[in-house]
């Protein structure tokens, strides 16, 4: 295993337990409140929490690891160098949940912004151009994925028979 | 700065004011998420839609379904994915709604009113398969752009309207007719009123057949807004692009009709073969027809578990854009070998077909259940992701569910 695979492999580890962690707490928390408040509207909240955490076969917006920091929690933009420049100029006319789906090489995301200014009003980006597309091209970089992946099965269940 | 869906800190103390408590990691929340009570607004009460449906994209609203959500015959409108190129009307006036029909080939033009189509012209139902070009795109490697579909960009339900050829007729054709053309009442994402966000259209002879229709009503109502109230153009069996929203115009062409995202690469696919990740130019692409043979295992979930006994009854709907599905079969050895599953015939032209199939397992372990449609001119779906296209378009690949044996 490459080393930096491996990093990967540990990050996503991490990541892991740290969601779990934090779905624990949050659901001893509202444990806790249900007992005192039974009525709080918070529980709407509580459903929408559990959602995140038993995802769907269909996932297309991956649920990107949540490290304190590293998201942009009003955009969920990676936070990185260029981040500002991307949300100032991307977020205008579609949400960054368009951009964040994708994943290209920097060629590909030049090319998307081409179309965009010649088909969909989208502005010149001026000197904002290459900052935009190093931070796109290093954060939303295409992963191989072959020809067909492996199934992912986010809550076995057991079927009524 | 718009605040439909994301928290910010001042949100997040109110909560933690709410609860009397700090919320736990607040700022570690996963990206994405946004406790329902907070979202403004919420597109499952806005569209009256299951809460199990995935929101991929909350500006402009691009919503899909799921496999298992789609075991209906028919597509209740809560299961029904959504797919918005632009901003959706506001404020829609029934009494003034106005659908104006002409063009270079028309030999009138005309306007007609709901209420003049509704008694003008006689009234049709048909069930009809509509699924996005881009359904299955998110399995493309390496990745296509625009909306990561999974499967459920897809649905079959009852439209009734008036037969566009009936409407065509009324106004008249010249002889150079070659494509009718729609126009609709949403807006640009930029909020240039100038700029269209789509107008495609469809080749006379797909307008002028039987099941293409203006519809305004979706299972027995009105057309929801989200599937383009109150007027929809609805071919079935191409992408669902082709099937115009909020319709105000139609326009017949002497020409190829050149509206937004019938050029370039949008709901285009290379004339020839590609190699993945090939530059593609935008004069070697060709407008997408008919949708592939495709098919979907509804139930059961996947992910089962089965305790009691190793056999198992499997459903699901194929179809195949303008063609009729002939033969539907299922492998537990991936692809090794088929058994033939019991297909229904369309309930009418351009319907999904229903299929069934009792599948027994040789000893416990993990499966999958793959599934495979072949139509009526003996293509059948690929288990692997068929030829890249830049735009990811027509993924018609096997569908497949996990199964475990535990008896
Ligand atoms: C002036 C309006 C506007 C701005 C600003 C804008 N876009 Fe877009 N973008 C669009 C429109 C319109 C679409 C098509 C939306 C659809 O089909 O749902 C689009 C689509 C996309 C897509 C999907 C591409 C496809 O082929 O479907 C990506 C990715 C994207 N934009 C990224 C960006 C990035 C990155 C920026 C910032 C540099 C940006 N956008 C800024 C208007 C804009």
């Amino acid at each position: 295993m490459q080393p930096d695979q491996f990093n990967k492999q540990l990050k996503l580890l991490r990541n892991g337990l740290c969601l779990f962690v934090i779905a624990l707490m949050s659901l001893g928390g509202f444990v806790v409140l249900y007992t005192f408040y039974p009525e709080s509207s918070l529980f709407t909240v509580k459903e929408a929490n559990q959602k995140q955490f038993e995802t769907s076969d269909s996932l297309s917006v991956p649920l990107v690891n949540s490290q304190e920091g590293e998201y942009d929690l009003e955009t969920g933009f990676i936070e990185d160098v260029g981040m500002s420049a991307v949300v100032n100029n991307c977020t205008n006319c579609h949400s960054a949940r368009l951009v964040t789906q994708n994943r290209m090489s920097r060629e590909a995301w030049k090319a998307t912004i081409k179309w965009m200014q010649e088909t969909q009003n989208l502005w010149d980006l001026g000197e904002k151009e290459p900052i935009i597309l190093d931070y796109l091209a290093k954060n939303y970089a295409p992963e191989s994925k072959g020809r067909r992946q492996n199934l992912t099965i986010d809550k076995w269940y057991v079927l009524e028979q | 700065m718009n605040r439909r869906n994301f928290i910010s800190s001042s949100v997040l103390s109110s909560i933690t004011l709410a609860i009397g408590t700090t919320v736990v990691y607040g700022k570690v929340i996963p990206v994405g998420y946004t406790p329902i009570a907070m979202q403004e607004p919420d597109p499952f009460k806005l569209f009256n839609i299951s809460e199990q449906m995935n929101v991929l994209n909350d500006r402009p609203w691009n919503i899909e379904s799921k496999a298992h959500l789609l075991n209906d015959m028919v597509t209740p409108n809560k299961y029904m994915f959504i797919r918005n190129n632009g901003i959706m009307p506001e404020d829609i006036n029934v009494d003034t709604w106005k659908l104006k029909v002409e063009g270079e080939s028309a030999l009138s033009s005309k306007e007609y009113t709901l209420s003049d189509l509704k008694q003008k012209f006689k009234h049709y139902t048909y069930q009809l398969t509509l699924e996005c070009g881009g359904n299955g795109r998110k399995e493309f490697n390496p990745p296509a752009k625009g909306n990561q579909w999974g499967v459920g960009a897809v649905h079959c339900s009852n439209w009734t309207g008036v037969r566009l050829k009936d409407v065509l007729d009324d106004v008249g054709l010249k002889p150079n007719a070659v494509y009718v053309a729609y126009y609709a009442a949403d807006l640009h994402l930029s909020r240039n009123p100038e700029k269209e966000p789509i107008s495609r259209g469809v080749p006379l002879s797909k307008a002028l057949e039987d099941e293409t229709l203006i519809a305004f009503q979706l299972n027995g109502e009105d057309i929801p807004i989200a599937h383009g109230h109150p007027l929809r153009l609805v071919a079935g069996g191409w992408p669902a692009s082709v099937s115009g929203k909020w319709l105000t115009r139609i326009r017949i062409r002497d020409v190829v009709h050149d509206g937004a995202k019938m050029t370039g690469q949008s709901y285009r696919v290379p004339k020839n073969p590609v190699a993945p990740g090939e530059i593609v130019d935008d004069k070697d692409m060709v407008i997408i027809e008919s949708m592939p043979v495709k098919s979907l295992i509804t139930s059961p979930k996947t992910g089962a578990v089965l305790t009691k006994n190793r056999s198992l009854k499997i459903k699901g709907h194929a179809w195949a854009g303008d063609l009729k599905v002939n033969k539907m079969e299922y492998s537990i050895d991936f692809g090794s070998t088929w058994k033939p599953c019991s297909l229904s015939d369309p309930i009418n032209r351009l319907a999904w077909q229903h299929f069934e199939a009792k599948v027994d397992f040789p000893e416990n372990g993990y499966y999958e259940i793959w599934a495979r449609a072949t139509d009526s001119n003996g293509k059948s779906q690929p288990m692997i992701i068929p030829g890249w296209n830049p735009k990811g378009y027509l993924n018609n690949a096997c569908h497949r569910i996990a199964i475990k044996v535990e008896v």
